[in-house]
């Protein structure tokens, strides 16, 4: 009978042991990163066009002032933002939401806070045209494309780059693209552990990932290789922008704002679309209370969540996990 | 006699109008219901074509995530409210054209609606 009784509980425990292995690998698999960078048909990659591309985002010159790059505010050495609440457009003037990282862009289709414009290529003119942000004219003499045509190295590695076609804004624009969707984060200690190394993170870390995908419900949103599905809600940040509400006119959408990913997320603070949560602590604890708002929009997902200190630590040691020991950024040398 | 005719030949008109009537009205008796259902963030198809008059059954079939379910258009433009899991609604798709379906939320959610006579 004792005996029966030990292989009893051999089993239970082993099946037990099985069952919580094959849930976890299961987890994992959700977060495999991609082998490809995705580019679009009509703007294939070339080296050509990559290194065009990184010249013109780094080049002060598309600016209305001359001193505005696209890497003023995407900074490499932040993390490509700006490390600030808010983002600082043309004249130092403070913009109305913090600076979006441009890491792993490829990936997502609707971009900017509110998603108001599609695929990188489509973009790339909007802030570099906006009065606010960069300032510049994307027509006339005095031209975005003016002022790249009266540059004679450009002229040659357009040709190079896009063999035949006329420089315009749109094809600007498309060579930035090609840059901008190879900047991607580099594999963190959380792929290392994915991939078998169990000494990559801390078992605090791990209890925080099964945390992240449980009880704390953040993988609902912040799910895949880059933590993010890209999709857009009211998470209840105390605000008077409506976000995606001002040209999407549904409830659901009033206070909506793009799901960040995560990937270099402890690089990337303040937090929020504002930049009102200074440390990852503070988000973690915005989630546990159920946000700061309660409104009509407040996305059904958002509600308090009873998370106990450890768990909170737990969470906080896991988002750690995140980050990526990417390699400098060399600047291009600019041509005249 | 005659009236006997006249009447007989009413009576064949009347029928024959109505015979006329339950032809026409044979679309709206038999419009169809289609359902889409919204799972894994993921619509379970890309493209359905349909017949005026037909509609679909949305239906929200996550375990805890919700939808919000539009159209701009071009034809048959809509909006559905945030749909809980579980939760479901009918469009009626009146016009031939096509319609592009939305989540708001997700924007990987794309349906294309064909209406085709």
């Amino acid at each position: 009978m004792a005996i029966f009784l030990v292989f009893a509980i051999i089993f239970v425990t082993s099946n037990f042991t099985l069952k919580a292995e094959s849930s976890l690998s299961e987890l994992q698999s959700q977060y495999q990163r991609p082998s490809s960078i995705p580019y679009l048909e009509t703007n294939k990659h070339s080296k050509a066009r990559e290194e065009l591309g990184k010249h013109l985002f780094f080049d002060p010159r598309l600016s209305g002032s001359k001193v505005m790059s696209c890497a003023t505010c995407h900074n490499p050495s932040f993390s490509w933002a700006d490390g600030l609440p808010k983002g600082v457009g043309h004249g130092h003037l403070k913009l109305g939401r913090k600076t979006p990282t441009i890491l792993n862009l490829a990936w997502t289709e609707k971009l900017m806070w509110d998603g108001r414009f599609n695929q990188l290529e489509g973009q790339v003119l909007g802030p570099i045209g906006s009065e606010a942000e960069m300032n510049m004219s994307l027509q006339g003499p005095e031209g975005l494309a003016e002022v790249v045509k009266g540059i004679k190295g450009y002229k040659n590695m357009f040709k190079k780059a896009y063999p035949g076609e006329e420089i315009t804004p749109e094809l600007i624009a498309k060579a930035v693209a090609v840059y901008e969707r190879g900047i991607v984060s580099e594999e963190a200690p959380f792929d290392h552990w994915l991939k078998g190394d169990q000494k990559a993170i801390s078992q605090e870390a791990k209890d925080g990932f099964m945390l992240f995908n449980d009880k704390a419900k953040c993988a609902s949103c912040h799910s895949g290789w880059r933590f993010t599905d890209d999709s857009f809600h009211d998470i209840g940040v105390k605000d008077e922008d409506i976000g995606r509400g001002k040209f999407l006119k549904l409830t659901s959408q009033q206070h909506a704002f793009k799901t960040s990913s995560l990937r270099n997320i402890d690089q990337r603070g303040p937090y929020m679309h504002n930049g009102s949560e200074k440390t990852l602590e503070d988000v973690v604890e915005f989630y546990n209370k159920g946000g700061n708002a309660k409104r009509e929009s407040l996305s059904e997902m958002i509600k308090p969540l009873n998370l106990s200190n450890n768990e909170k630590k737990s969470l906080v040691a896991f988002l750690h996990t995140l980050t990526s020991n990417d390699k400098p950024v060399t600047l291009p040398i600019l041509p005249r | 006699m005659d009236v006997l005719k006249e009447n007989v030949m009413k009576m064949t008109i009347i029928s024959k109008c109505c015979l006329l009537n339950m032809i026409l009205a044979a679309p709206l008796v038999f419009a169809t219901e289609h359902e889409i259902i919204q799972l894994d963030k993921k619509f379970n198809v890309q493209e359905i074509t349909i017949k005026p008059g037909d509609s679909i059954k949305f239906k929200n079939k996550e375990k805890d995530i919700t939808h919000n379910v539009f159209s701009l258009g071009p034809k048959n433009a809509f909006e559905l409210k945030s749909q809980l899991p579980g939760q479901e609604s009918k469009v009626e798709f009146k016009e031939p054209g096509t319609t592009e379906v939305e989540c708001a939320i997700h924007q990987t959610m794309k349906l294309k609606v064909t209406v085709k006579k």
